[in-house]
C-alpha cells in the first residue's frame, strides 16, 4: 500500500506541472465519457428545444440550428471522440512497434520490405488519403474511422519506433538472448518492446492527438456520421447552419474548444515522458547558496 | 600557478546530496604533469569539470576554491572564464568521438576555436591549425576530414592539438587513452611528454589505470569516495604505497614479466557517497583497519613529501593504535597461481 | 588432455559499402586453432584483430564465410561426445534442436556489464529462461535451487537474485553473467572482453573465478581480450591474432618469454611495467614512432597484414602470405621467424 502511495506522490507525471495538467484535463474527459448521463440531463440528439438559443441556465451552451442542446452534444460526443482517438492511437502504436521493431531486429531482406512498405505508405499525403478512403467506405461508424486512421497514421511511428530499436540492437542483452537460444519474437515482444516502454506510450499520446484532430476534421467535412454528436460533427452542423455568420458563435467554439482541450491534454502528459527519456530534463530542487551545508543537505532531502 | 583549496562538489540525486567531492586540496606547479588516479565513483572526473568549471546543474560547487594563476576560478562569471579558456587553460574530454563535432571538419572546429579568441585572418587561422596538427603528427590534409574518417588514435591526437592551439599554460586530460589500444595507448603518452617538454605546460591527467602513468607523470594523487587518499611523487607512491588502497590497487594489477602470483584484488564496492559516516571511507574494505577507523574520519597528514589520509600513518598513528608493524606492511599473498595447473619449466 | 572444439580455416567476410561501391571486410581469414577440456585459452590482439568476431563464429550469432568448426565435446540429448575424435560440425546443425543443445554446450558472456543484463527484469530472469530453454526438464521448484547454485558458485548471495541490475555493481553484474552461462551446465564459456569495461580492483576477482570455473566445475573458457597481463594470470594458452589472422600460438609462458612473431613482441614492449625505472625520453621517442594504426582488413592484397608496420620484414612479405608453421607445442605466422631463427623486432 505504501509504496502505491509513493508511487501516486511522485511519478514522472505529477513531477511535471505540464503533465499533471494533462492528466487531469483527460481525467475529466474521460469521466465525462463515462458518465455522461451524470452531467447532462439533456438529451444530445432530441430535436425538442427552441433553435439558435444562446447560453443560458437550462441551457448552458445554447441550442443548435436543429434545436439540440449544445451542451449535452458536447459530453455525449466526448465518448465518440475518446473512442477514436484511445482506438486508433493504440492500434497505430501496437501495429507500429510490431512493424519497427521487426524491420530493426530482423534486418536482412524483411527489413528491406517492411521499410519499403513502411515508407510507401509514409509518403502518401495523408489527409487526401484519408479523404479518399473515407468517401469510398460507405459505412461512417467509430470502428471504420478507427480503421481508416490506424492504416495511414502507423507509418511515422513505426521509422521512430525503428531507430529506437536499431540503437538498441547492439546491446548485449539481446545478444545474450539470442546466443541463448530464443526464437526472434519472444525477443521481440518479451526483450525488446519492455524497454521501449516509455517510447510507445509518448508515441501512444502523440498519435492520440494527431487522431483526436484528424477525425475531427474528417467529421467536419461531412465524411463522418452525421447522426453522431461527435465535436467534428457538431462543427459540420454548425458549418451548415452558417453559425458563425449569423453570430451563434457557441455552437462553433464549444467543440472547437473541447477538440483543442483533449489534443492539449494528450500534449501536456508528453511531457512526463520527455522527462523519463532525458533525465537531465528532470526539474532539480533549487537551493540558495552560501546556505550552511546541513541546512542545504536537509532541504534536498525533503524534496 | 593552480592552487585548489578545499574543493568540495555536490550534486542532487534520488536521496539526497551526493557528495562527489569532498574537501580537495592540491597545487600544480609550471610544467609539472600531475596524474589523477582513482576507479569509477572516486570523483576524479567531477573534480576535473569542477576545475574547469564546466559542472551542470545538478551538479554544483559547494565550497573551495580554485586559484589559476592568481585567479579564483568559482567566483568568475562566465565572460571572465570565457577569456582564459582556451589561452591559459585547455580540456582534452575522454572520447574523442563525443567531443569532436562529427558534421565539421577538424580544420572548421580548430577555426571556430580560433575566431572565439579574436583570431580573424584566415591565413593566419590556416597557418596555426596546420603547426598544431604537425606538432601532433597529422598531415596538415587533414584539416578537411571528418572525425570519422580518422582512426581512434589520430582523434585523440587531433584532439590535444586542438587543446594546444594558443600553448596554454595548463591542459586538463580526463583518460584520453582510454579507448586507445596498448600500442596506440604508449604512443600517444610519449607524444604528450614530448609535447610538455617542448612547449613547457602543466598537466593534471586523469586515469583509472596508475600503470599508464608511472613512467610520464611527477607527481600522482590517488582519489577515493570523493577525498584524496594519497598525494606524493609518483616514484614514492608506486616504492612504497602509504595508503591501503594505493597498495591495493598496485597489486591489482597482473604483471606480465617476473614471477606469477595470486592477487585478490580489492573486493567490495566503493560507498554510497549519498550517506556520509563519520568514518574512514575505505574503512569496509581495508585488509588493515583498526577498531578507530570506523569512528573517526582520518586527516590529510603528511609523512615526509608525501600527504597520507590513513590513521595508521602520520603523527597520529600511535594514538590510535597503530603499532609499528602496521606502518605500511600490508600482509602480500603467493599461493597457487591460478593461470597454471601444470608447473611450466 | 582432449581436444573439445577445433576450428580449421575459418573465415568471415562482410560486404560493406553501398550498392555502387561493394568492398569486402575480412574480418576473420584462415583461421585454425583448438580448445581442449579444461583448460583457458586467451585470444589477444587489438580492436579489428577479429577476436570478437571468432567468438561470434563459434557462438553461432554469425555464419563462417568459409570454414569448419567440429565440437567435440557432444551435445547433450541429439549427440554423444565424440569418441575416436568424431565430431559434430557446427554447419550440419539444422533443427531447433540441434542448436539449442550446442547454445547449451557453448554459452557466451559479454562484455558490458551495463548492457548485458535486460534493465527491466529482475536478474534472475536470464538464468531461469536458459534452464526453461536447455533444460526442459526441470520443474519450477528445481529451476529456483539450480539458479541459487549457479548464484553461489559465482561467488553471488542468493537473495541477489530478486535484484534489479541497476541495484548491481559492475563486478556483480559480470558475475551473473557468468552464472547466466553455467546455468546449462556447459563444457565451453566464450568470454568476449569479460572483464575491460570492470574496474582494475574487481577484475582480478573475476579472473580467480574464471580459474575457479576451470578448476572446480571443469569448464574450459576461451578468454578474449586486449589486456596480455590479465591473460597471463588465468590463461593456459595464448593465440595471438592481427588483422583477423593468427599471428602465433603457445602456452602462454612460453609466448611471453620468448615471443616470436614481431607482433607479439611489438604487443609485449608496449605494456608499462610500473616496478621498472621509467625509460629514458629517448628511448621513447625510438618507440613512438609505432603509432599503433590499425591494420587494412578491407580488400586485403596477398602478403604479410603486419609488414607495413614490421621492422625486420623480407621480399616475400609483400606477396605470399605466412601461413602457421609448427614448432613443437608453438606455431608462428612469420616468414622470418619459421626457420627458428631469433627474432628481435621490438625489444
Amino acid at each position: 500500500m505504501n509504496s502505491v502511495l509513493r508511487t501516486l506522490k511522485s511519478n514522472p507525471i505529477t513531477r511535471s506541472g505540464k503533465a499533471t495538467a494533462g492528466a487531469i484535463i483527460l481525467l475529466v474527459f474521460i469521466i465525462l465519457a463515462l458518465f455522461p448521463g451524470l452531467f447532462a440531463r439533456k438529451s444530445p440528439t432530441a430535436e425538442i428545444y427552441t433553435r439558435n438559443l444562446p447560453a443560458s441556465a437550462q441551457h448552458l451552451f445554447g441550442t443548435t440550428g436543429l434545436g439540440q442542446d449544445v451542451f449535452a452534444q458536447a459530453v455525449y460526443g466526448t465518448r465518440d471522440v475518446l473512442e477514436i482517438a484511445l482506438g486508433a492511437g493504440l492500434a497505430s502504436t501496437l501495429i507500429a512497434a510490431l512493424i519497427g521493431v521487426t524491420a530493426a531486429y530482423l534486418g536482412g531482406w524483411i527489413e528491406n520490405v517492411l521499410n519499403l512498405f513502411t515508407d510507401i505508405v509514409l509518403v502518401i499525403p495523408l489527409f487526401p488519403l484519408l479523404i479518399v478512403i473515407s468517401a469510398y467506405m460507405h459505412n461512417s461508424s467509430n470502428g471504420v474511422m478507427i480503421a481508416v486512421l490506424t492504416f495511414t497514421g502507423w507509418s511515422y511511428t513505426a521509422r521512430q519506433l525503428r531507430s529506437q530499436a536499431l540503437s538498441l540492437k547492439n546491446r548485449d542483452f539481446l545478444a545474450a538472448a539470442k546466443v541463448r537460444g530464443e526464437r526472434a519474437w519472444y525477443v521481440i515482444v518479451v526483450e525488446i518492446l519492455p524497454t521501449m516502454s516509455s517510447l510507445l506510450v509518448a508515441a501512444f499520446l502523440t498519435n492520440g492527438l494527431y487522431d483526436v484532430l484528424f477525425a475531427s476534421s474528417l467529421q467536419f467535412i461531412g465524411l463522418g456520421d452525421p447522426n453522431s454528436t461527435a465535436w467534428g460533427t457538431m462543427l459540420y452542423w454548425a458549418e451548415n447552419n452558417e453559425a458563425l455568420q449569423a453570430g451563434y458563435y457557441l455552437q462553433a467554439i464549444v467543440p472547437g474548444a473541447a477538440i483543442a482541450l483533449l489534443g492539449a491534454a494528450f500534449a501536456l502528459l508528453n511531457y512526463a515522458f520527455d522527462e523519463i527519456g532525458n533525465p537531465a530534463l528532470r526539474r532539480v530542487p533549487v537551493t540558495r547558496r552560501r546556505v550552511s551545508f546541513r541546512i542545504a543537505s536537509r532541504r534536498l532531502s525533503r524534496a | 600557478m593552480l592552487e585548489v583549496s578545499g574543493l568540495s562538489v555536490e550534486y542532487a540525486g534520488r536521496k539526497g546530496p551526493v557528495h562527489a567531492v569532498d574537501d580537495v586540496s592540491f597545487s600544480v606547479g609550471r610544467g609539472e604533469f600531475l596524474a589523477v588516479v582513482g576507479e569509477s565513483g572516486c570523483g576524479k572526473s567531477t573534480l576535473l569539470f569542477a576545475i574547469a568549471r564546466l559542472l551542470a546543474p545538478p551538479a554544483r560547487i559547494t565550497g573551495g576554491s580554485v586559484t589559476f594563476e592568481g585567479h579564483n576560478l568559482v567566483t568568475m562569471t562566465d565572460k571572465q572564464l570565457a577569456n582564459i579558456r582556451w589561452q591559459n587553460l585547455s580540456v582534452v574530454m575522454q572520447s574523442a568521438m563525443n567531443a569532436l563535432n562529427p558534421v565539421k571538419s577538424i580544420g572548421a572546429q580548430f577555426a571556430d576555436a580560433l575566431a572565439a579568441h579574436g583570431m580573424r585572418s584566415k591565413k593566419l587561422i590556416r597557418s596555426r591549425s596546420a603547426e598544431v596538427l604537425e606538432l601532433v603528427g597529422i598531415d596538415k590534409a587533414h584539416l578537411k576530414s571528418y572525425p570519422h574518417q580518422l582512426s581512434g588514435g589520430m582523434r585523440q591526437r587531433a584532439m590535444i592539438a586542438m587543446a594546444l592551439l594558443f600553448t596554454p599554460d595548463l591542459v586538463i586530460m580526463d583518460e584520453p587513452t582510454s579507448a586507445l589500444d596498448v600500442v596506440a595507448q604508449r604512443s600517444l603518452m610519449t607524444q604528450i611528454k614530448e609535447l610538455q617538454a617542448r612547449l613547457g605546460f602543466a598537466i593534471i591527467f586523469v586515469t583509472h589505470d596508475m600503470s599508464l602513468v608511472s613512467h610520464f607523470s611527477d607527481r600522482l594523487m590517488v582519489m577515493y569516495a570523493g577525498q584524496i587518499a594519497e598525494l606524493g611523487t609518483t616514484r614514492n607512491i608506486f616504492d612504497n604505497p602509504l595508503h591501503p588502497y594505493s597498495r591495493g590497487l598496485l597489486e591489482a594489477f597482473p604483471g606480465i614479466r617476473g614471477p606469477k602470483a595470486q592477487l585478490t584484488g580489492i573486493p567490495g564496492s566503493p560507498p554510497d557517497l549519498s550517506v556520509i559516516h563519520h568514518a574512514c571511507r575505505f574503512s569496509p574494505r581495508c585488509p588493515v583497519k583498526l577498531d578507530s577507523c570506523m569512528t573517526t574520519i582520518p586527516a590529510l597528514v603528511p609523512v615526509e613529501d608525501t600527504q597520507v589520509r590513513c590513521l595508521l600513518n602520520g603523527a597520529d598513528a600511535e594514538n590510535h593504535g597503530a603499532h609499528a608493524e602496521n606502518h605500511v606492511r600490508l600482509p602480500r599473498t603467493t599461493g597457487r597461481l591460478p593461470g597454471t595447473r601444470r608447473s611450466w619449466r | 588432455m582432449s581436444e573439445l572444439l577445433r576450428a580449421e580455416n575459418l573465415t568471415r567476410h562482410f560486404k560493406i559499402g553501398g550498392m555502387l561501391a561493394r568492398s569486402t571486410l575480412h574480418a576473420v581469414d584462415d583461421v585454425s586453432f583448438s580448445i581442449g577440456e579444461r583448460e583457458i585459452v586467451a585470444l589477444a590482439g587489438e580492436s579489428g584483430s577479429g577476436k570478437s568476431t571468432v567468438a561470434r563464429l563459434l557462438g553461432r550469432v554469425y555464419k563462417p564465410t568459409s570454414g569448419t568448426i567440429t565440437f567435440y565435446g557432444g551435445l547433450r540429448g541429439v549427440v554423444p561426445p565424440g569418441e575416436h575424435g568424431q565430431g559434430e560440425s557446427l554447419s550440419r546443425i539444422r533443427s531447433r534442436k540441434h542448436a539449442l543443445a550446442y547454445a547449451a554446450q557453448a554459452p557466451m558472456v559479454f562484455q558490458d556489464p551495463f548492457g548485458s543484463l535486460h534493465p527491466v527484469f529482475r536478474v534472475s530472469h536470464g538464468v531461469l529462461r536458459a534452464l526453461k530453454l536447455h533444460r526442459p526438464g526441470l520443474s519450477a521448484e528445481q529451476r529456483q535451487a539450480e539458479a541459487e547454485r549457479v548464484f553461489e558458485v559465482v561467488g553471488l548471495d542468493k537473495d541477489m537474485l530478486n535484484r534489479y541490475p541497476h541495484e548491481l555493481s559492475g563486478g556483480q553484474r559480470q558475475r551473473v553473467g557468468f552464472a547466466q552461462a553455467l546455468a546449462t551446465k556447459p563444457k565451453l564459456i566464450l568470454a568476449d572482453e569479460p572483464v575491460s569495461m570492470l574496474d582494475v580492483s574487481i577484475r582480478i576477482g573475476l579472473l580467480n573465478l574464471m580459474a575457479k570455473l576451470r578448476d572446480e566445475e571443469g569448464v574450459s573458457i576461451l578468454y578474449i581480450t586486449h589486456d596480455i597481463a590479465s591473460a597471463r594470470y588465468v590463461a593456459d594458452r595464448l593465440i595471438v591474432m592481427y588483422a583477423g589472422q593468427i599471428a602465433e600460438t603457445g602456452p602462454i609462458e612460453d609466448v611471453l618469454a620468448d615471443p616470436k612473431h614481431p607482433y607479439t613482441q611489438l604487443l609485449l614492449s608496449a605494456v608499462p611495467d610500473p616496478k621498472a625505472p621509467p625509460p629514458s625520453l629517448e628511448a621513447l621517442a625510438a618507440a613512438a614512432g609505432e603509432r599503433g594504426e590499425p591494420p587494412k582488413v578491407i580488400d586485403p592484397s596477398p602478403g604479410c597484414r603486419f609488414r607495413p608496420r614490421c621492422p625486420v620484414s623480407v621480399a616475400t612479405c609483400a606477396n605470399v602470405t605466412p601461413v602457421l608453421t609448427v614448432h613443437g607445442d608453438r606455431e608462428v605466422a612469420c616468414h622470418v621467424a619459421k626457420d627458428d631463427e631469433k627474432v628481435r623486432a621490438f625489444s
